[in-house]
């Protein structure tokens, strides 16, 4: 959202009106004033996706190699992943909404995941990190699942092998973008499963 | 590294200490000494060498192998170390792969149960005797031993433009 | 006799003191009760996706069985559908923290069947570039196994200064993980202009690093309860298991592969080798940290003794040309060509090359049968077999205690599945 200020005060006279504001002296015009710069108009929904978009709880989970470099996001100060307001990481993924599925993901380790993300409370997102999880890169053999979007929805997938730190963040912007933006980016539309969200009526 | 000479002289006491059908052969090949030894005598060889005059007391790893084309096919190579004389000796064993097995030396060297473990899921080499012997990398439930060489790669087929139409709808 | 302890003054008294009701001692007939934890794949302390069955007597451990598998991706599968100069790329990514040494086991393996001699400035570039890389690794070990103790700071601290290594290695070879700058026959490129310089402010900048993580944990109460007297095993058990590395010496026995069996010009290089003498984890960590002041030391001494020359061998039949020779000469160019469609083909043999990772001995087997693949690649991975002694090094330990075994133990996952 962008707020733009038509007008440029002095901060002592901001803080003068305001003072005058609580002391109920404002009145008419510089009432109706005083509230219109103050105001944003909104819907409900959009209002829920900034707060959403702005407060991303990742899974703590890491696979393999991605792994290192997403605890290079999280851990780095160079990074510094809580301008995008996601560094609080959850290990249970009852309190996650973010899974960074960050490595290859072997036959053996698919259902665990999946259960995983299947515990996780809607709305959730997933983030394929690296060329493994997106389509199982190199390794096109029978260990493999080739691309964790076999068995699971996934949202962006962030290429390299393993993506530099700049790349998986700008993969948590666009999946802020996506939150913000319009629903059908999602994958519900892709999939055909509008209407298989999980909420409490 | 033992030289060639000293090889022989190995392998002739390991003849003469577990008996003499229990070394097939002997090779030397870029600096590296290998004995062959029949599979069903691997333990005694090894539990010799770990107690000989110049021991062999560690074992560093196991690997498996598979020859295809030769018979017989599958193989059981085993690191020794020697950290006095910082020294390394190969033993290795060629079997079968029809109902492959070997004894164990889990308890001679503590260190190979996870590698024979190892060993037994990607190739199917059964170790008798072992505490443990499951699959450790695959999954329990999995079938067939996937490091054979006869055992496809797997994976998916890499679409090219002249491929695509072989594999109708692949872009749902 | 012990006074008990007194109440005004609880700290004091180690921690392990205060809970009296809590016993090493089995609690005999009445209390048998054991208890079957399962701890992972997905768990913050293991260090990935290691599985840890635990069976609990209230809260000391009496067993534990690893279950791994969980990354198993068939790289040693993959290998053998590769030509020999792709196979370097699969192999980096097993041991993901430490990929130059990945790479230099499978290449030693390779020029040890091709009879190949590597010229000493790639030997010496080699030397520097795994020295960065055992920092960088022993960083992340200790930052997330300082994590799992608890000690956050250090995670902020290790992921600094590991960006700074990987800065070097982004220079020299153009990416931060997984570089493949080792070739068989030599390494990639010369080191670009400006990396040497880069090099000398940061072996001028890491000690006086390593001595504030020495400040930061050494006196610090809790790391000292936490890591002093925990996880003891003994040399015997420890060569029993085949356990090498950090592990092996900080229980006392020098086991070094760069001293025992020098590979790669090691033996031009003075260094020591630190050794602890309880065994327990904080004598992991300590031999973790000297080894870094040691790999400091060694660098510095790759870049005085640079030798001038070829980085990569004048084997026209494993390395490719340099560029400037395919315009001008043919023979040149069907070599790069031949290299570049097929690959180079070994002759038929077997080679087992050892070195010393960070970890401990990394093995690579490789097969040759003559053609442009390998028959078997096999790494013998430290994590692998040192992962054996985590039952040993947490029997009858407090269950925090085994997370710190953990931690100090550094298994590397993808290193154990392969």
């Amino acid at each position: 959202m962008e707020v733009t200020r038509t007008r440029v005060d002095d901060l002592r006279v901001r803080q003068l009106r305001a003072q005058q504001m609580l002391r109920g002296e404002l009145a008419g015009k510089d009432l109706d004033e005083y509230v219109e710069e103050r105001l944003l108009f909104t819907t409900i929904e959009t209002a829920q996706n900034w707060a959403r978009k702005n407060a991303i709880f990742p899974l703590g989970f890491g696979l393999a190699c991605c792994a290192i470099e997403m605890i290079t996001v999280i851990g780095s100060p160079r990074n510094d992943l809580a301008r995008f307001g996601a560094e609080a990481i959850r290990f249970t993924p009852r309190q996650a909404d973010l899974l960074i599925l960050s490595g290859r993901v072997s036959i053996k380790m698919a259902p665990v995941i999946r259960r995983l993300y299947d515990q996780m409370l809607e709305p959730k997102w997933v983030i394929a990190m690296g060329a493994c999880s997106s389509s199982a890169g190199m390794f096109n053999n029978y260990a493999v699942v080739q691309g964790a979007d076999k068995f699971l929805p996934v949202d962006v997938y962030v290429p390299g092998c393993p993506p530099r730190p700049e790349a998986l963040i700008y993969g948590i912007m666009k999946l802020q973008d996506k939150i913000m933006g319009s629903q059908d980016m999602g994958w519900r539309e892709r999939y055909g499963a509008v209407g298989t969200e999980e909420t409490v009526a | 590294m033992p030289d060639a000479t000293g090889l022989e002289l190995i392998a002739q006491r390991v003849r003469e200490a577990v008996g003499e059908e229990a070394v097939t052969g002997t090779s030397f090949h870029r600096e590296q000494a290998t004995v062959q030894v029949a599979p069903e005598r691997v333990h005694d060889v090894l539990a010799h060498l770990r107690e000989a005059d110049e021991p062999w007391e560690h074992l560093m790893s196991v690997h498996g192998c598979d020859y295809l084309p030769e018979e017989p096919r599958l193989a059981v190579h085993y690191q020794l170390l020697s950290m006095e004389r910082c020294d390394r000796l190969n033993v290795k064993t060629r079997l079968g792969a029809e109902d492959p097995h070997v004894p164990t030396v889990v308890d001679l060297f503590p260190t190979a149960d996870f590698q024979e473990r190892e060993v037994y899921d990607m190739f199917g080499i059964v170790f008798d005797g072992h505490p443990d012997m499951r699959r450790i990398l695959m999954p329990e439930d999995y079938s067939g031993f996937p490091q054979r060489r006869d055992f496809p790669m797997g994976g998916e087929p890499v679409l090219y433009t002249f491929n695509e139409g072989k594999y109708p709808r692949w872009y749902e | 006799m012990s006074e008990p302890p007194s109440v005004t003054d609880p700290l004091s008294v180690p921690y392990r003191e205060r809970e009296r009701s809590v016993t090493m001692e089995p609690l005999g007939e009445s209390h048998e009760e054991l208890l079957t934890i399962n701890i992972g794949p997905h768990h913050p302390a293991t260090h990935g996706v290691l599985r840890l069955l635990t069976t609990l007597e209230g809260e000391v451990v009496r067993d534990i069985k690893p279950i791994v598998g969980y990354v198993h991706t068939g790289i040693e599968k993959s290998c053998e559908d590769q030509q020999y100069w792709k196979v370097i790329t699969f192999v980096e990514r097993m041991d993901y923290l430490a990929y130059y040494y990945n790479a230099l086991a499978f290449c030693m393996a390779v020029e040890k069947l091709l009879g190949l001699e590597v010229p000493p400035r790639a030997q010496y570039l080699r030397v520097a570039h795994l020295e960065l890389n055992r920092i960088a690794s022993h960083l992340f070990a200790l930052a997330t196994g300082a994590l799992d103790i608890g000690a956050i700071t250090m995670l902020w601290w290790g992921c600094r200064d590991r960006d700074l290594v990987l800065d070097l290695f982004e220079m020299s070879s153009g990416q931060r993980m997984h570089t493949r700058y080792f070739q068989v026959g030599g390494v990639m490129e010369d080191i670009p202009p400006g990396w040497e310089e880069k090099v000398r402010g940061f072996l001028e900048l890491m000690p006086t690093r390593i001595d504030q993580y020495e400040s930061l944990l050494d006196r610090n109460e809790i790391w000292l309860q936490r890591l002093k007297n925990t996880g003891v095993v003994s040399t015997e058990r420890c060569l029993e298991l085949g356990v090498t590395g950090p592990l092996l010496r900080a229980s006392g026995h020098p086991w070094d592969l760069r001293k025992a069996m020098p590979y790669c010009s090691y033996d031009h290089f003075d260094f020591d080798v630190p050794v602890g003498t309880v065994g327990d984890n904080f004598d992991r960590y300590k031999v973790r940290l000297d080894e870094m002041r040691q790999s400091l030391r060694i660098v510095e001494q790759a870049l005085d003794g640079l030798p001038e020359g070829p980085w990569i061998t004048d084997d026209r039949k494993v390395a490719l040309p340099p560029r400037h020779e395919l315009a001008t000469s043919m023979e040149a160019l069907i070599h790069h060509f031949k290299l570049v469609t097929e690959g180079f083909r070994v002759p038929p043999g077997e080679a087992y090359a050892a070195i010393e990772s960070p970890r401990g001995e990394l093995g690579c087997f490789v097969v040759a049968d003559g053609s442009a693949k390998p028959a078997r690649v096999h790494m013998r991975d430290p994590s692998f077999v040192n992962l054996q002694a985590l039952p040993d090094m947490a029997r009858d330990s407090l269950i925090a205690d085994f997370i710190a075994c953990v931690a100090m133990l550094d298994p590397i996952l993808g290193g154990v599945d392969r």
